[in-house]
């Protein structure tokens, strides 16, 4: 098989598995699955910018909750149906990225880091802000009523689990096309080694900026569902914690890799939700496995998967 | 006709003037080398004339055009090929792709890109393995790559820079026979230490020192220039 | 006024935990984002020893004044030894790393000290009316009037905290171990050169970058409750003021810290406190992006 094949057959498989193992778990992680599923999305839209470009953000958050948002008061105050809705929060996706874009990327290294942190930090209190509309930390449920898309209900367990588990190929397989394509290519080229990309003739800021509005768009969208599909936006969602979570998702899984930001997810959803029924400080288990990983495995699972076994990995 | 030309092209670094007040012109068609004793300003000149590095003032015309306000991207996009002086492949990519990304600005579709960077490659005799990461090759080997990087972009001006350094004598043999080759259909200019190459390749030579033009001229006038000795030999 | 003195402790506290993180990011390069949590750990421990020494609350604070920022210093120094020597001082490695410290010891603290927020006793609080100055009929005249008024506690934060910074610049400025560490801030391989014990500076410095904001803690506990959350408004905060204060200059520190703690007071009258917050946040991201030296900076090194 070439490895071109063997990827399509890797990542194709991966997805029928996700829609067999519908039928087939309980219920209750059935429907962590499909949690899984939507933050898998956002730790792809992370990648795409951390893993393929280069950039580290540490204001991701700020896209999650800009399709959240852009849904969520869409549908609570104006009314829009879940179509516009998800319209709405890619909309205002692509707007706050580009716009971070065009400001964060005239920095680079330790102060991008800062300079996005610090952009996502201003948005979380603009929510905070603006409690009103958003209801600040509190948040806003919406209705089964506002959530029915195209007549099919996004309340039940096995819609919701299909709806998830659509999103999550759209973006993994775009995900794929991208870093197989040209494009992608560039990306790459910019992470390695910036300076040699651009005396290729590359316009490094344009890729970058391009990198960053798909990145953020995945991201957004995959905030936009997640409000839709749970029923609830709150502020926890722009809150720094929301930024750290896709960098220690893929991390954990492997940056740089297409399958990564969902093992990484799918692996500390699990570890985070057993070790909160020992004690309330779960997130303990976040900062042991940050400080871990930079120390023992910079490339993640699936990273190292790479490194040692399947070099043909995307 | 000229394809490069500076005219009061100046850097200064805090104070230290690199390059001062240079004007340099280059014929189309011509292999230039440009030669002088370390921290002459070699690199810095080339760094200017691609992008890399702002100048303090003066112009570069590329083609009749002037290109002083052009960030590097676009100057390599009119035609401009540059290679590191440092080697700086992209070490965890393949040798292939390293080559492609050159290609993939100028070429679309996946089999045109291939047969130009397989292409490239025999050039600089590197065929064999070229899905090894390009990291794992030799110094001497990853000097080729960079020059393999160059020739795929089918430049009108090619700079090289300090392109033998580390290669073996038969390497350097052949690099010469590449650049002869390359000569019927590419601008040439390299910075180069090695005397061998530079008389053997070069139509003609410029010499720097302390960032201003010593002398230019045929290799055999140079080598034969009394102020060129001088440079060279600390005393000048 | 009475704002402007308030915004002095501000500024004081801010001060002590921002040269802490500045000292840490000029001379090792690295930006330690669990700094805000060694603030907290300082507070924490400082209720720990208070409530566990007897005897008059002076005695207990004095006690805390000591121990916090010592206990915190090595913490923060085996933290260095442990996990940043281990990812060679890469600046984004460090960053990755230091949000994993951030949370373990934000979330030790609450599985230990739990949830609750808790006081410690100031050691003095007497009241200290000031007067006022006003046109009268009869000319200036001198009041007293109710309210306004300070405690002399807070007046003892802003004269230890002057005088701890005047110590940490006699100690940069003055001593061996100073001169040491401005060389390894100069350059690292030509300190190494030297036989500078670069490691052992760097595991120095970042006890004392976590030391300075336990002592800023132990400071302001008697006026803000101890709380495992505490850590992120000083981090803030602190980031804000190394970074318009120039990153890495110690001078441009203590000045950008007066001048947030003091306006912190007079602008939050203006509006909002989440107003303040988020024009601050949006100032210092605009700041790194079109200013990188800092609005003190004099260009680029």
């Amino acid at each position: 098989m070439s490895d071109g094949s063997k990827t399509l057959a890797l990542h194709g498989g991966l997805l029928v598995l996700l829609f067999a193992l519908q039928f087939v778990l309980p219920a209750y992680h059935h429907g962590n699955l499909a949690r899984i599923m939507v933050l898998a999305s956002f730790a792809v839209g992370y990648n795409v910018m951390f893993g393929y470009t280069g950039l580290l953000s540490l204001g991701h958050a700020l896209f999650f909750a800009a399709g959240m948002y852009g849904m969520g008061l869409a549908v609570q105050h104006g009314g829009a149906a879940p179509v516009p809705g998800l319209l709405a929060g890619i909309a205002a996706a692509v707007a706050v990225s580009a716009a971070l874009g065009l400001l964060a990327l005239r920095t680079s290294g330790v102060a991008f880091m800062i300079v996005t942190l610090m952009f996502a930090q201003a948005g979380y209190l603009t929510v905070l802000y603006f409690g009103a509309y958003t209801r600040g930390d509190e948040g806003f449920v919406l209705q089964q009523a506002q959530r029915v898309l195209w007549g099919i209900d996004l309340t039940q367990p096995d819609t919701r689990y299909f709806a998830a588990l659509t999103l999550f190929a759209v973006c993994v397989l775009t995900t794929l096309a991208l870093v197989r394509a040209p494009f992608g290519r560039v990306l790459i080229a910019i992470r390695e080694n910036e300076e040699r990309a651009r005396m290729l003739g590359y316009d490094v800021f344009r890729y970058k900026l391009a990198a960053v509005v798909i990145s953020g768009t995945i991201s957004g969208l995959a905030g936009a569902v997640y409000g839709l599909l749970f029923g609830y936006v709150g502020a926890t969602f722009a809150s720094v914690q929301y930024s750290i979570f896709p960098l220690l998702w893929v991390l954990l899984g492997g940056a740089g890799t297409v399958l990564g930001p969902f093992i990484g997810t799918l692996f500390m959803f699990y570890l985070i939700d057993l070790s909160s029924a020992v004690t309330s400080a779960y997130m303990l288990v976040a900062g042991v496995a940050l400080v871990l990983l930079t120390l023992f495995a910079p490339q993640g699972l699936v990273g190292e998967i790479r490194d040692r076994i399947w070099r043909w990995l995307p | 006709m000229t394809l490069l030309s500076t005219r009061g092209l100046s850097k200064s670094f805090a104070g230290l003037r690199a390059v001062h007040e240079v004007d340099f012109d280059l014929p189309e068609g011509e292999v230039r080398a440009l030669i002088g004793p370390n921290g002459a300003g070699k690199t810095t000149f080339v760094g200017l004339l691609c992008g890399r590095i702002a100048p303090s003032s003066g112009q570069v015309f590329f083609d009749g055009r002037e290109i002083s306000h052009l960030p590097a991207h676009r100057r390599i996009g009119l035609g401009m090929a540059y290679t590191f002086q440092i080697t700086s492949v992209f070490a965890r990519l393949s040798l292939f792709e390293n080559v492609a990304l050159a290609a993939r600005r100028r070429l679309h579709g996946a089999a045109a890109v291939e047969a130009e960077v397989m292409s490239a490659l025999a050039k600089v005799g590197l065929t064999e393995a070229p899905e090894r990461a390009a990291g794992d090759l030799s110094y001497g080997h990853q000097r080729l790559l960079e020059i393999a990087m160059g020739l795929v972009q089918a430049p009108r001006l090619l700079i090289l820079d300090e392109p033998t350094q580390g290669l073996s004598d038969a390497e350097i043999a052949g690099f010469k026979a590449l650049v002869r080759e390359l000569s019927a259909t590419t601008t040439i200019l390299l910075i180069e230490h090695n005397m061998s190459v530079v008389m053997e390749v070069a139509d003609r030579v410029t010499v720097l020192n302390f960032g201003e033009i010593l002398a230019e001229g045929t290799p055999a006038e140079m080598h034969a220039n009394a102020d060129v000795q001088a440079a060279y030999l600390g005393t000048g | 006024m009475l704002a402007s003195l308030e915004g002095a402790v501000t500024a004081a506290v801010l001060a002590l935990t921002a040269i802490g993180l500045s000292l840490v990011f000029g001379v090792m390069r690295v930006v330690n984002v669990a700094h805000g949590e060694f603030f907290m750990l300082g507070a924490v421990l400082a209720w720990w020893v208070a409530s566990h020494v007897g005897g008059p609350p002076a005695v207990g604070f004095v006690a805390a004044l000591v121990i916090a920022p010592l206990a915190v210093g090595a913490l923060a120094a085996l933290a260095d030894m442990t996990v940043l020597k281990r990812v060679a001082y890469d600046p984004e490695r460090t960053i990755v790393a230091t949000i994993g410290i951030l949370y373990i010891l934000q979330q030790v603290t609450l599985m230990t000290y739990g949830p609750e927020a808790r006081p410690v006793e100031a050691p003095f609080n007497t009241r200290l009316a000031l007067p006022w100055v006003e046109w009268g009929e009869g000319g200036i005249q001198l009041y007293w009037p109710w309210g306004l008024s300070t405690t002399s506690y807070k007046l003892f934060v802003i004269g230890a905290a002057a005088a701890v910074l005047v110590g940490v610049w006699l100690l940069m400025a003055r001593t061996r171990i100073g001169l040491l560490m401005r060389a390894t801030q100069l350059d690292r391989e030509m300190a190494l050169a030297f036989g500078i014990p670069v490691e052992r500076v760097y595991a120095m410095v970042f006890g004392i970058g976590g030391a300075l904001a336990a002592l800023g803690a132990v400071l302001i506990v008697p006026i803000q409750q101890a709380h495992y959350l505490m850590g992120g408004d000083p981090l803030l905060l602190s980031f804000i003021v190394v970074i318009i204060g120039g990153l890495g200059s110690l001078p441009g520190t203590v000045a950008a810290a007066v001048l947030i703690g003091l306006s912190d007071g007079i602008i939050s009258v203006f509006f909002s406190p989440t107003l303040a917050k988020i024009l601050a946040t949006l100032l210092v991201a605009l700041v790194l992006v079109f200013r990188p030296q800092g609005l003190f900076g004099t260009g680029a090194k």
